[in-house]
């Protein structure tokens, strides 16, 4: 038998049509049970209409101490925003 | 008493409500959505192609960072619908060899040449401003994947058309030339852009149904007549003269009328006889199939790993 059972992220869809949102996590043995306890741990007020459950070692993150390095090309960028380009006030609807 | 998965679909399509990858869906829903779709992520990525171009030669450095943000912009989105089609269980192997068999289309406006600097600034003015008149309204579509892409979508995109704009006001307050060199392009660029709206409502073959499923909101006639009533006061602001002697307002309809778009053009260059149409696709299989030895290279490194591991 397994010392310690594994650790689930859960993710909950509010409504139709948004996103899953990560919500926290929990210990179970198999998927199929994560999901049941995601159920009595996360939705007791019924916050969500879908549940994902993925195993945490299944994720592979960025760090934030590596933040700099990782997304210092973006910041010297503003002509990705639509507020670089000034334009007249007659047309600044588009 | 459980409902058919047809019930549920109707009532939620009634309702308003998105469907999801595992929601019961009908065949045909599901085959027009791949088409849309693909189609749409075909067009993304065809179309850094034209604008590609002139990366290189664009006229400052400030324009040539812009433009490769965009094109870098087009890139994205086109992997945004490729896995938002994904979620339908088409591959993108399948996706790929449906682009390269000319069984899938793109937007035929990216078939043609963009022939000088005035194209870019046209082409994100036009056909960025036209893209982003259809893709405001698929932000409310039926299927939850495709309308999260398009959300996401519409907000990088806002700086797209405002760059081509730009453009065009340096150009047209600029020497002689370069004002009639703003006006060539929006002579060219304004038809095909009026084009990518698709056929007129009573020729448009998937129409109907996508209407009936809310995979579209608006007709294709509709929104053209949108994009047309918002470029018109934009064309004037320019000083440009407008590019269809019928463009005029009409009180009664509240709208701008305009002239007859050659349809026989439309498709002769959809169906592969447009200026560029061979070039696109043979510059995209050159692309993947140079690109080879990256999966090549990768697919030897998991090797490797796997037979280390089993050691």
């Amino acid at each position: 038998m397994k010392q310690s059972n594994d650790l689930y992220e859960v993710f909950l869809r509010s409504i139709r049509g948004v996103d899953h949102r990560h919500v926290g996590s929990l210990h179970a043995d198999t998927a199929e049970q994560a999901l049941t306890y995601a159920r009595d741990v996360y939705t007791r007020r019924s916050e969500g209409v879908s549940i994902w459950v993925v195993k945490s070692t299944d994720i592979t993150a960025s760090q934030e101490q590596d933040m700099d390095s990782f997304y210092d090309p973006m910041d010297d960028k503003p002509y990705r925003h639509a507020s670089f380009y000034v334009l007249p006030d007659e047309i600044d609807n588009m | 008493m459980s409902d058919s998965g047809q019930a549920i679909f109707d009532r939620r399509i009634e309702a308003e409500q998105k469907i999801e990858p595992k929601d019961w869906m009908p065949a045909d829903y599901r085959k027009n959505l791949i088409r849309q779709m693909s189609q749409h992520a075909h067009s993304e990525v065809i179309g850094m192609q034209p604008e590609g171009n002139w990366i290189s030669r664009a006229p400052t450095l400030k324009r040539k960072m812009v433009l490769l943000a965009k094109v870098q912009d087009e890139g994205g989105h086109g992997l945004y619908l490729y896995s938002a089609t994904e979620t339908l269980n088409a591959t993108r192997d399948e996706m790929n060899a449906a682009l390269h068999s000319g069984k899938a289309k793109y937007a035929s406006i990216f078939n043609y040449p963009a022939l000088s600097w005035a194209d870019v600034g046209a082409i994100g003015w036009l056909v960025d401003g036209a893209a982003i008149v259809n893709q405001i309204s698929l932000q409310g579509t039926s299927y939850g994947p495709y309308s999260r892409a398009m959300i996401r979508i519409c907000k990088e995109e806002s700086f797209h058309q405002r760059q081509g704009y730009e453009i065009m006001i340096a150009l047209a307050n600029g020497t002689p030339m370069q004002k009639a060199m703003a006006q060539d392009a929006l002579n060219r660029v304004w038809w095909p852009s009026l084009m990518m709206f698709g056929p007129h409502d009573s020729d448009s073959a998937h129409s109907g149904r996508s209407m009936q499923w809310k995979i579209k909101l608006r007709t294709n006639d509709d929104l053209r007549q949108s994009f047309i009533d918002q470029t018109v006061p934009q064309i004037k602001f320019l000083g440009l003269e407008l590019p269809d002697p019928d463009l005029k307002w009409n009180e009664e309809r509240g709208h701008y009328d305009f002239g007859d778009i050659d349809w026989d053009e439309f498709k002769r260059v959809i169906s592969g006889d447009g200026p560029c149409n061979r070039d696109r696709i043979r510059h995209h299989k050159k692309a993947h199939d140079d690109g080879q030895w990256v999966r090549d290279a990768l697919e030897a490194y998991h090797q490797k790993k796997a037979s280390a591991s089993a050691a």
